[in-house]
């Protein structure tokens, strides 16, 4: 039981880094803002949610999960309110330059 | 294993070295700003790589958080006297004077001498040698708390400590005689996510600040990383305006950046006599003593690094719409 548990974790912690890899490549090859910080914060937040659900299945206490789940929680609203100011800022410049706001 | 953590340190270190290139060549004040903001985070990573959990939060709270906010704000002002706070040409700004290349070469040099010293401590050192460590491990009974770390800052080492919130005190007073003449920079509206946001995340921050003050005595943590934990809550409600400052609290911030000074080098010598020399806390009152001090001094730099980020002290100014709590 203790191996299938150490596997489902290493494959909840692989498929959580193939959606940070897929995020970065999305930062780096996405045109503008919108779709850069689209491809961040969605990637990178189910990314993180996969492997604190991973790492928190090998965890050797309840106090362990409720520490990973708030580095979670924490993260995850840190970022979506993060994208939200950035996205904001965006509109208000390329409305400043005369661009058409998406 | 093993292999996997020294390939995990070379990326690291070779990261940390290019992060801080990249943090001086690039041109973008912004992106320098960023660019220095991962370097302290990997750099925090890297104390946690060498075993140091207490320099690594020290870093991560204050050399990466406070600092990066610091650095922002700076640029925030900078771009509103310049008048280049316009959204559209504010995002390459160039300094407003450009720096003369003595001063450049003459900083180059310095910092090369400090690291060519350190070097040169450090190979000097004695190599693998037993260091301190079964110096402190036997005074560790003495010192009144159960972290070694805190034991040599807070005790077999306190004048150094003091001497860096002194230090703190300093920049604050003279932050707030150099800045007294010049106009405020407009803090950008930020909206209603972000107000949910403060709000959630207060709580939160004060139990964290908090609970790093208080587990100092016995794990990584204490007062400057609870401090710089605890400045986060002034910084959010500095950029939320649930806490607009007024020049009628000049008299209380005065009063909190000096409280940690005070109440360190008042402790420090109120021990002494009787045969005690001053910082010779009385074993049986250590650890209260230790946590009055960190107490006290995590107030002021809480207080001092929220005043140094409002950067300027508060004046008669009309001020804007904000509701005031305290």
């Amino acid at each position: 039981m203790p191996d299938l548990i150490t596997f489902i974790s290493a494959a909840l912690i692989a498929a959580g880094a193939v959606f940070f890899i897929a995020g970065t490549v999305g930062l780096l090859r996405f045109p503008d803002t919108y779709c850069r910080l689209h491809a961040l914060t969605k990637a990178d937040g189910l990314g993180l949610a996969l492997i604190a659900l991973g790492i928190a299945l090998t965890a050797s206490s309840f106090g362990e999960v409720f520490r990973i789940a708030l580095i979670w929680f924490f993260v995850a609203v840190a970022s979506a309110t993060g994208g939200h100011l950035i996205a904001t800022h965006a509109r208000r410049v390329d409305r400043a330059e005369g661009k058409e706001g998406s | 294993m093993t292999d996997a953590a020294t390939l995990f340190d070379l990326l690291l270190a070779g990261s940390v070295i290019a992060l801080a290139i990249a943090s001086l060549t690039v041109r973008d004040m912004f992106a320098a700003i960023v660019l220095f903001v991962i370097f302290g985070l990997l750099s925090a990573l890297a104390w946690v790589r060498l075993s140091a959990p207490d320099v690594a939060l020290a870093e991560a709270a204050i050399g990466t958080g406070v600092t990066g906010a610091l650095l922002l704000k700076t640029l925030h002002h900078l771009r509103y006297v310049t008048g280049k706070l316009g959204e559209g040409q504010a995002r390459d700004l160039t300094p407003i004077a450009t720096v003369p290349a003595g001063v450049i070469w003459a900083n180059a040099a310095f910092c090369g001498m400090i690291t060519l010293g350190l070097a040169l401590a450090f190979l000097g050192a004695p190599q693998a040698g037993p260091g301190f460590d079964s110096l402190v491990a036997e005074a560790m009974p003495a010192s009144g708390v159960d972290h070694p770390v805190t034991a040599v800052l807070l005790n077999f080492r306190a004048y150094d400590t003091l001497m860096e919130v002194v230090v703190l005190l300093a920049a604050v007073i003279a932050v707030w005689q150099i800045e007294r003449g010049l106009s405020d920079a407009p803090a950008p509206a930020l909206g209603e996510v972000w107000q949910g946001f403060a709000r959630l995340t207060l709580p939160a921050i004060v139990v964290v600040g908090t609970y790093l003050l208080w587990k100092g005595s016995e794990a990584p943590g204490g007062a400057f990383q609870g401090g710089a934990v605890l400045a986060a809550v002034g910084l959010l409600l500095l950029l939320s305006r649930i806490y607009v400052p007024r020049p009628a609290h000049r008299g209380l911030a005065r009063w909190a950046f000096v409280l940690g000074t005070g109440a360190f080098a008042g402790v420090a010598l109120l021990v002494s006599g009787g045969g005690r020399v001053a910082f010779e806390y009385p074993a049986q009152h250590a650890y209260s003593l230790i946590l009055l001090i960190e107490g006290l001094v995590t107030i002021s730099i809480a207080v001092t690094l929220a005043a140094l980020f409002h950067g300027r002290e508060p004046v008669a100014a009309p001020a804007p719409e904000g509701r005031n709590d305290t």
